[in-house]
Order: C-alpha cells, then sequence, then structure tokens
C-alpha cells in the first residue's frame, strides 16, 4: 500500500499540460468541455462500433482514455448501448460481415444522432477498399458528419472531430 | 537433401530464416503429420490455394516449426473435388484454417467433422470461394441470412447468454456464446469472421513493394512484426540482402512494439480488477514510449516503419541515448508497478487460479507466443532460431507453468524488461552503413517465408510470386488462430464477470484472424 501511493505522488497529475506542454491540446480541452456543457448540458455518450478496423484506430481510441488525454475528464463517456448514445465513433472500412452490425446499431440509436467516421479507412476505405468483403467507408453504409483522416488519427485528431461534431450540430 | 526428422526430401529456401519446402501425396498427409507431431513439430499455420492458371489444381499448404527451421509442406488437389484428409486430428489447432480454406477456396478437409462454415457468413455465397483465381474481388453479392449452428448444453438451470458482435468497450467484434449455470461458465463458443475484409484477395496482383502497406495493417497493433515478415518473405523471394544495420532498426522496432503492447494490456489488467491506478500509470507509460516513437521514427505505431530491403528512417546516436533514457525510466517504474501489483491482494486474488490452461492443454491444442510460455510451452522464434540480429544477445525466454492470468502478467513484466534489455544492446550495437536497398528483381514462381515473433506469437507470411514481380497468392498468418479456441477452454468453470480480465489477458486479434 505504502508504495501504491508513493507512486501516486511522486506521479502528481500528468493530464496536459504538465509534463509535455502542448497548449493546442489545452485548449482543445477547454472547448471541448466546454462545447459539450453548452449543447448537451451533460456528459456525451459515445458508442464505438469497430466495423472492420485493423485495430490500429482502437489503439488511439483507447489512449484518449489515458491520462495525458484523459477523456472521460472532459465530460466524454464510453457506452454499452447504442440507446444511450449520442455519438457512434466508428472505425474501419466496413466489412461486409459487420455492415448490418453497423445499420442496426445506427438505427438502435436514438435520434439526433451524430457520427464520426475515423481513420483513413473510415474515410475512404484506406488501404482495404472495396471489394466482395468491404463495403469501404463508413459513409457508403450510414450517413457521417465528421471524417477524421489519419492512419490511425493520433488522440488529439479524435477528440477534434468529436468536437468538430458535436459543435456543428444543429440544436 | 534430407529432414532428419522426417525422413522427407525437401529444398532449402533462400531467406533470413531456416526454411525447407517439400512436397507430399494427399495420401501421405497423415502419416507425416503424425510423424511430425511425434517429434515434437508445431503446426504453424494451414492454408490453400488455386494453381490453375499454372495448368494445375489446387493446393493445401502447411507450415509446420520443426527443430531444424519451418518446413513449408505443399500438397498438389485435383481440379475436380478437391479434397484432402483432414488433419485436426493430429494439430487441433488445424480444425478452423481447415474451415477457412473451405469457405475461401473451396478445398475440403475429409474424414473429419468440422466442416461448418467459419469466414464464411453472408457476404458471399456458399459454393462461391473468393480466393479462386476465376473470382472478380470487386464481385458483390446481396447479403443472405448467417445461419449458423451453435452447440447446444442442454441441463437444469443451464442459461444461454451470447454477445456481441458488437461490443460495450473499445474491442474488435466477435461473437460470444455463454451457456451458464448460476455465474459459472459450462460451455462458450465462440464466432468470428466479422472483420473478414477480403485482405488475402487484396494482395494478389499487387507488387512487391506496395503489398508492404497492407501487410502492416492486418493487425494494426503487431505492424512492425507483419511489416518485418512481408518484407522477409519479398527479400527471400528476390534474393535481396538487407543492411545489417536494417536488421538491428527492425530488432530495435520490434521491441518496442512488444514494450508498448505489454505496458497497455497490463494497465488494463488493473483496469479489470478496479485497480484504475495500474491503467494510468501504464498508459502514462504507454503515451511516453508512443510520442518518442513519433519523434524517432515518424509514427506512433511505428507503421511503415519497416520496408522491404531496410529500414524506413535511421537512428542516430543522440536518438538512440534519447531512447534508451526514456526505455530506462520505463523500465524502473514497471518495476515498482509490478511489485504494487504483486502485492495487492484484491488483484492477486482475481488474477491467480483465474483463466487457467494447464500446460498438456496448452501443448496439445498448439498455444503460443507469451501465453503458451505462459503455460509451459517454451518456444520464442528469437531464442529457438537465432538469426540476425538476435545471435549474440541469446534472448532470455520468458516461462511460467500456472498458465492463468497472473502467469500471463508475469511473463509479460519479464518480457517487458528483457526487451528492454535486448533494445539496449541493439542500440550498442548498431553497425554503421545504410539502412535500405532497392529489391532486386524477381524471377518467375520464387517464394518467400516472413516468420516473426510479435509480442503476440509467431507471424507468418507465405509469399508466393508471379512472373512480373507482382504477388500471385500470399498468406499471413496470426498467432490469434492458435489461441482463440484455448480462451473457450480458459474459461470454463470460471465466473462470467471474470470473462473480460481473461480475455485481455490473452488479448487476441480478431483483424489478423479474420482477414
Ligand atoms: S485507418 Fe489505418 S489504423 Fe485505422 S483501421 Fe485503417 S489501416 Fe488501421
Amino acid at each position: 500500500m505504502y508504495q501504491l501511493l508513493k507512486q501516486i505522488v511522486t506521479t502528481g497529475i500528468v493530464t496536459e499540460p504538465a509534463p509535455h506542454a502542448d497548449s493546442a491540446l489545452r485548449q482543445l480541452e477547454q472547448r471541448l468541455s466546454e462545447t459539450i456543457l453548452k449543447h448537451l448540458g451533460r456528459a456525451l455518450a459515445i458508442r464505438h462500433v469497430d466495423a472492420g478496423s485493423c485495430n490500429g484506430c482502437e489503439l488511439e481510441i483507447h489512449a484518449t482514455n489515458s491520462p495525458y488525454y484523459n477523456l472521460e475528464a472532459l465530460g466524454i463517456k464510453f457506452v454499452a448501448s447504442p440507446r444511450h448514445a449520442d455519438l457512434l465513433l466508428v472505425t474501419g472500412p466496413v466489412s461486409r460481415n459487420m455492415e448490418q452490425a453497423l445499420r442496426r446499431t445506427y438505427d438502435a440509436t436514438p435520434e439526433p444522432k451524430l457520427v464520426v467516421a475515423i481513420g483513413d479507412c473510415g474515410c475512404t476505405g484506406g488501404v482495404f477498399g472495396e471489394s466482395y468483403a468491404s463495403c469501404g467507408r463508413v459513409a457508403n453504409v450510414i450517413p457521417v458528419d465528421v471524417a477524421v483522416p489519419g492512419c490511425p488519427p493520433p488522440p488529439t485528431a479524435i477528440m477534434q472531430g468529436i468536437l468538430t461534431a458535436i459543435s456543428a450540430r444543429r440544436s | 537433401m534430407r529432414l532428419n526428422d522426417l525422413a522427407i526430401d525437401v529444398e532449402p529456401l533462400p531467406g533470413a530464416m531456416p526454411v525447407y519446402r517439400a512436397s507430399a501425396a494427399p495420401a501421405e498427409l497423415r502419416a507425416l503429420c503424425e510423424t511430425a507431431r511425434a517429434r515434437g513439430a508445431r503446426l504453424v499455420s494451414l492454408w490453400g490455394s488455386d494453381e490453375s492458371p499454372r495448368g494445375k489444381g489446387y493446393a493445401l499448404h502447411l507450415a509446420l516449426a520443426l527443430r531444424a527451421g519451418l518446413l513449408w509442406l505443399t500438397v498438389a488437389l485435383p481440379r475436380q473435388r478437391p479434397g484432402y484428409p483432414g488433419i485436426a486430428g493430429i494439430f487441433p489447432s488445424a480444425d478452423r484454417m481447415q474451415r477457412a480454406a473451405h469457405d475461401l477456396l473451396g478445398i475440403e478437409p475429409q474424414g473429419e467433422a468440422g466442416r461448418r462454415k467459419w469466414l464464411r457468413h453472408g457476404a458471399w455465397p456458399a459454393g462461391v470461394f473468393p480466393l479462386r483465381k476465376d473470382f472478380a474481388a470487386e464481385s458483390r453479392f446481396a447479403l443472405a441470412g448467417d445461419h449458423y449452428e451453435f452447440v447446444k448444453v442442454e441441463g437444469e438451470g443451464v442459461h444461454e447468454i451470447p454477445v456481441g458482435p458488437v461490443h460495450a468497450g473499445t474491442i474488435e467484434p466477435g461473437h460470444f456464446r455463454f451457456s451458464i449455470v448460476g455465474e459459472k461458465i459450462l460451455r462458450l463458443e465462440e464466432r468470428l469472421g466479422y472483420k473478414h475484409k477480403g485482405v488475402e484477395k487484396r494482395f494478389e496482383g499487387m507488387a512487391l513493394e506496395e503489398g508492404a502497406r497492407l501487410a502492416g495493417r492486418v493487425s494494426g497493433d503487431s505492424t512492425v512484426a507483419y511489416a518485418w515478415a512481408y518484407a522477409m518473405a519479398a527479400e527471400a523471394a528476390t534474393q535481396t540482402e538487407p543492411p545489417r544495420r536494417s536488421l538491428v532498426l527492425r530488432g530495435i522496432l520490434l521491441e518496442l512494439e512488444r514494450i508498448a503492447n505489454h505496458l497497455g494490456d497490463l494497465g488494463y489488467l488493473g483496469n479489470d480488477v478496479a485497480l484504475s491506478f495500474g491503467f494510468f500509470q501504464f498508459w502514462r507509460l504507454k503515451e511516453d514510449l508512443l510520442r518518442l516513437n513519433a519523434r524517432l521514427f515518424g509514427h506512433r505505431y511505428l507503421m511503415d516503419s519497416v520496408v522491404p530491403g531496410g529500414a524506413a528512417r535511421d537512428l542516430a546516436r543522440s536518438e538512440g541515448d534519447a531512447l534508451l533514457a526514456v526505455l530506462g525510466n520505463i523500465e524502473r517504474e514497471a518495476g515498482t508497478l509490478r511489485s504494487i501489483y504483486d502485492e495487492h491482494a484484491g488483484a492477486q486474488d482475481r488474477f491467480i487460479m483465474t483463466g487457467q490452461v494447464l500446460p498438456a492443454l496448452a501443448e496439445r491444442m498448439g498455444l503460443t507466443g507469451f501465453a503458451g510460455r505462459a503455460s509451459g510451452v517454451a518456444h520464442d522464434l528469437r531464442a529457438d532460431y537465432p538469426v540476425p540480429p538476435w545471435q549474440q544477445l541469446e534472448p532470455r525466454v520468458a516461462s511460467h507453468t500456472r498458465g492463468d492470468v497472473a502467469a500471463r502478467a508475469s511473463v509479460r513484466f519479464d518480457e517487458l524488461a528483457e526487451s528492454v534489455r535486448l533494445v539496449r544492446e541493439l542500440v550498442r550495437q548498431l553497425p554503421p552503413g545504410e539502412i535500405r536497398v532497392p529489391l532486386a528483381a524477381c524471377e518467375a514462381g520464387r517464394t518467400g517465408i516472413g516468420w516473426v515473433e510479435s509480442w503476440r506469437g509467431e507471424v507468418l507470411i507465405a509469399l508466393d510470386a508471379a512472373d512480373d514481380g507482382r504477388i500471385y497468392r500470399l498468406h499471413p498468418h496470426d498467432p490469434s488462430w492458435q489461441n482463440w479456441p484455448l480462451i473457450e477452454r480458459a474459461v470454463l468453470g470460471n465466473i462470467v464477470p471474470d470473462f473480460p480480465l481473461i480475455n485481455k489477458s490473452f488479448n487476441l486479434s480478431y483483424s489478423g484472424h479474420d482477414l
């Protein structure tokens, strides 16, 4: 127990800016939580759907929850059901084996709903393209509000994509 | 030449790893596999190819790991009714691979149950085979109903819980069907294939240089291992010698990938037992490493850093020093966190005897990678075939025999520390010279194997190149094929709430498996 407490104390709070100052990120965080409050008045509920990614984009979504970015602290939570979601975060080219599951998730998400497509694959189909097994980009299957390029896009870009989607939302 | 282990004529293939090629008739297949199994061979992969444009029928391919190296065994199959005697009774991990080869190519394992479909859901109909050469990659079929028989467990008080394919957290899609009594798991049946996106078909016709990007995205968390395996296969097929400096760089990159993945998963193991402290600590360390990766190599996950012919980015001396400084810190802090995990009664209570795979079962089923090493299967390509850059480093193989969540965590801690040691040595050893040479021209019909110990286990790329230096057939194999069936066994008798913890302790790939 002593060691655990000591580790907590010596680590301190690492959520940006310290120790890697990045003022762009700091502003992003403030704007993100302000925008969420303004538009929703409560936490933003996100449902992630991996529709066929290589799992690279998932690594960066995980990283947004790391202490440097701390997405949850900004009023964003990942929820277990589409019925509680405001926003779908969709990765990958949409595999044909996930096409129906993605459509169903979209249909089960209450209006008004937002969709952010993540990664080059989500934007264009990426290296996997379109084929007998791949529908290509997410917009080929469900309506997309914001598409975030990158292979994979870094956590800040993912956060920026979420911010863009909610601030452009018509209330 | 003869291979002592098997009494079979083989031809050594050029390339970085010891690889031998041989052919056999369908009627010889089972006896060969039985002998190989008795001599301790492991089945690394099984796949098929359509040889009709070459005036032949089909072929079944096996990759077997022997003491001397990898045996690539090819069995020619007829054009009409291509079938072969199934080998899942000898190598249990063959079952799903045989079913996948049937779904994709229409070659059929005979004399065994288990001919249910596996990767085919509703995207293409039965009787249509995407990896046949006369199948156009852009073909589209209306989505059909996906009928799949799960095994029913009968009995008083038995409930079925279907989970997925879309999950609550940020994980890849797959379907799990639990049969439970109370909270206890009586049976788990996995259904995978949701991420099948036509990767193997997509490789066909690509130029060798072009395929590297795709190879690095078969399973994003193992991008270095796949890119290296791909490069190794392309270099073998073209008989290109990558510069020595690039091999050392690849070694560094591979170990950085291992460290990053172990850090992330050790964090999640903490998270899953309500020790969110562990998650934050490990993910802080992981983020430090990812940022350094981006600074030194231009990509947080090191994608496209290994290229056919060498490496994409060099590491200057000062950069090497910066790398070692960050790793030194990670090593120190991970050591502290290890003793915190070890002394945390709550965490240990959840880790110990949870999700156990005992050594006998692991050996029989072919459990591989760090999970295998946690269940007494002491294989590691870096130590078993110490080709450059591993030669003088004598990588230490971590091992454990309890095969539970705690053992897998312990092996990861050991490997993390060993990877730091290896990187330290590799940075010191970086020989001077160039880091990349162009691939030589590829002669018709050349083949190559890439075989690399990823953080998860052994990744294989088997390449068969056509006349114009383009890919005729490429098969990428992920170690998750071997390990997924063991999760079905590891959860038995455990409680449902422990499933996420057990699953995370293996952290298998869906994308690399579904292809
Ligand atoms: S964008 Fe890149 S990282 Fe993301 S799923 Fe596609 S290939 Fe993987």
